[in-house]
């Protein structure tokens, strides 16, 4: 024991004292992490996009609308679209992280619990963005629609970033369930009806070329709900972890 | 190096630890033997900080838990049946990953260094899914240890290696604990424990049953002492 004790001093002496890394380096570690990891495997991102194709696709055939018309729902397709191909990204993204126990090995590195989240979050924002990126242009064909505008952009960008970081934190709940795929669009898609219906309108409004004065209540709207979803979710992920 | 005192940890009525005193020295390799069900994998997560005591406390490398989790997790390495890896990056990739997430320094060197502990420097561009299962624990300890720890915890490492795969472990674990690590290792295999640990404890029912010095199981073997301490 005397020997093992002595050279457990002596090794330990040569050892440094750790110093954990730094938010930022910890959290831009989990999304250059993600970003490898998808870019090699691809899996992620080409379910998301298949399945956005394929419901622009059924929405295209099976409303069959008047031009017009099609331009006054254009909103609330774009909309669905990404809300029901977010959710199957957020399902591969932390089931990725579940099926090898790396969700442990993420909790056991040294680091603030809420860089972990935030990586998590703006890698799904990325993966969410890039696939936004595709489907616009292939429904601005379909449907006619012109969908490259400033403001239509920024909208799309702010809905996503609330619809990240809530449901980075409810696949994070339910990942750890045996009915994940089932458990996440029930439980994220009450949560995110406020973000939805506030994208939903502002998307509208631009789309349809109202005054700015009138789309500045839900554009507002939305601003309040992504700094509310993001500041719970910041308070309660480290609850949401834990066993 | 690790100070348990009156553990407890229920899950809703059920309480799995209940009242678990524990104690390993520096440098100590401690089998920590018992039944499915004896709650030792509950009690390794507890030391690893992934899940909270309901009472009692818990004092690893001079740091409580559960309140400087993060000081505690900076000197600890993790080895489960889990090899917590991405299968969709390479070996190298995984190493670096953690490595930045413990903010080790020059950490290519190290990777290198931990690559070549585990026989593994000829695969490290190799992606991780392509690993056999060894190959796959034997890197998981090299993610372990990237950082240098002083305390290393093994959670059942031996479940699903083959007995190539089980042999080529045991001289990883035991150049890990040659360098000086504290060490406390789960397993189901006493032959394995018997011929690494400097010290058997066993966990039954909750509480730790029996404790033994391997100098103290001369004249009896680990075997008769884990079926003695079952029984009374």
């Amino acid at each position: 024991m005397a020997t093992t004790t002595e050279q457990a001093t002596r090794t330990a002496s040569t050892r440094t004292t750790p110093i954990t890394p730094s938010f930022f380096k910890a959290m831009f570690a989990v999304v250059q992490k993600d970003l490898a990891a998808e870019l090699r495997s691809r899996e992620l991102l080409s379910a998301m996009l298949v399945f956005s194709m394929l419901v622009i696709l059924i929405f295209n055939f099976a409303l069959e609308l008047e031009p017009d018309i099609r331009r006054k729902v254009t909103a609330g397709v774009l909309w669905a679209t990404f809300a029901f191909a977010g959710t199957l990204g957020l399902n591969r993204s932390m089931a990725i992280e579940k099926d090898r126990g790396c969700m442990d090995g993420l909790l056991l590195a040294p680091v603030d619990r809420a860089a972990i989240y935030f990586g998590k979050v703006i890698s799904n924002l990325a993966f969410m963005l890039i696939v936004e990126a595709i489907v616009l242009p292939m429904y601005g064909v379909l449907y006619g629609v012109n969908l490259f505008q400033p403001g239509l952009l920024g909208v799309i960008l702010l809905g996503s970033i609330g619809y990240s970081s809530v449901g980075t934190l409810i696949s994070t709940m339910t990942v750890q369930t045996r009915t994940r795929d089932v458990l996440l669009p029930i439980l994220l898609f009450p949560i995110i009806i406020p973000v939805l219906l506030a994208s939903v309108k502002a998307s509208g409004g631009i789309l349809s070329g109202a005054e700015f004065s009138e789309i500045l209540t839900p554009l507002n709207l939305l601003i309040v709900y992504d700094v509310i979803f993001i500041a719970i979710a910041f308070m309660v992920f480290d609850f949401v972890v834990e066993e | 190096m690790i100070t348990v005192k009156k553990l407890v940890k229920r899950f809703g009525l059920k309480a799995v630890l209940r009242g678990v005193d524990f104690e390993v020295q520096p440098g100590e390799f401690v089998a920590l033997l018992g039944p499915n069900g004896a709650g030792k994998t509950t009690f390794l997560r507890i030391l690893s900080s992934l899940s909270r005591p309901s009472m009692g406390a818990v004092n690893i490398a001079g740091y409580q838990l559960p309140h400087q989790a993060a000081q505690v997790r900076a000197r600890l390495g993790v080895v489960s049946h889990l090899p917590l890896l991405y299968g969709e990056l390479t070996a190298e990739e995984n190493l670096r990953f953690y490595a930045r997430m413990y903010n080790v320094p020059n950490y290519e060197l190290r990777i290198t260094e931990v690559l070549e502990m585990v026989g593994l420097e000829n695969r490290r561009r190799d992606l991780v899914r392509t690993f056999s299962r060894g190959m796959q624990q034997r890197l998981a300890i090299g993610r372990a240890v990237i950082h240098d720890p002083d305390v290393m915890l093994f959670d059942e490492p031996y479940t699903g290696l083959d007995q190539d795969a089980s042999s080529m472990l045991d001289d990883v674990l035991r150049s890990v604990a040659a360098e000086g690590r504290t060490v406390v290792m789960t397993s189901h295999d006493l032959a394995r424990a018997e011929d690494l640990a400097t010290r058997f404890d066993i966990l039954s029912r909750g509480v730790i049953a029996a404790s033994s010095l391997r100098s103290g199981l001369k004249k009896t073997n680990l075997l008769d002492f884990y079926k003695k301490a079952l029984a009374d």
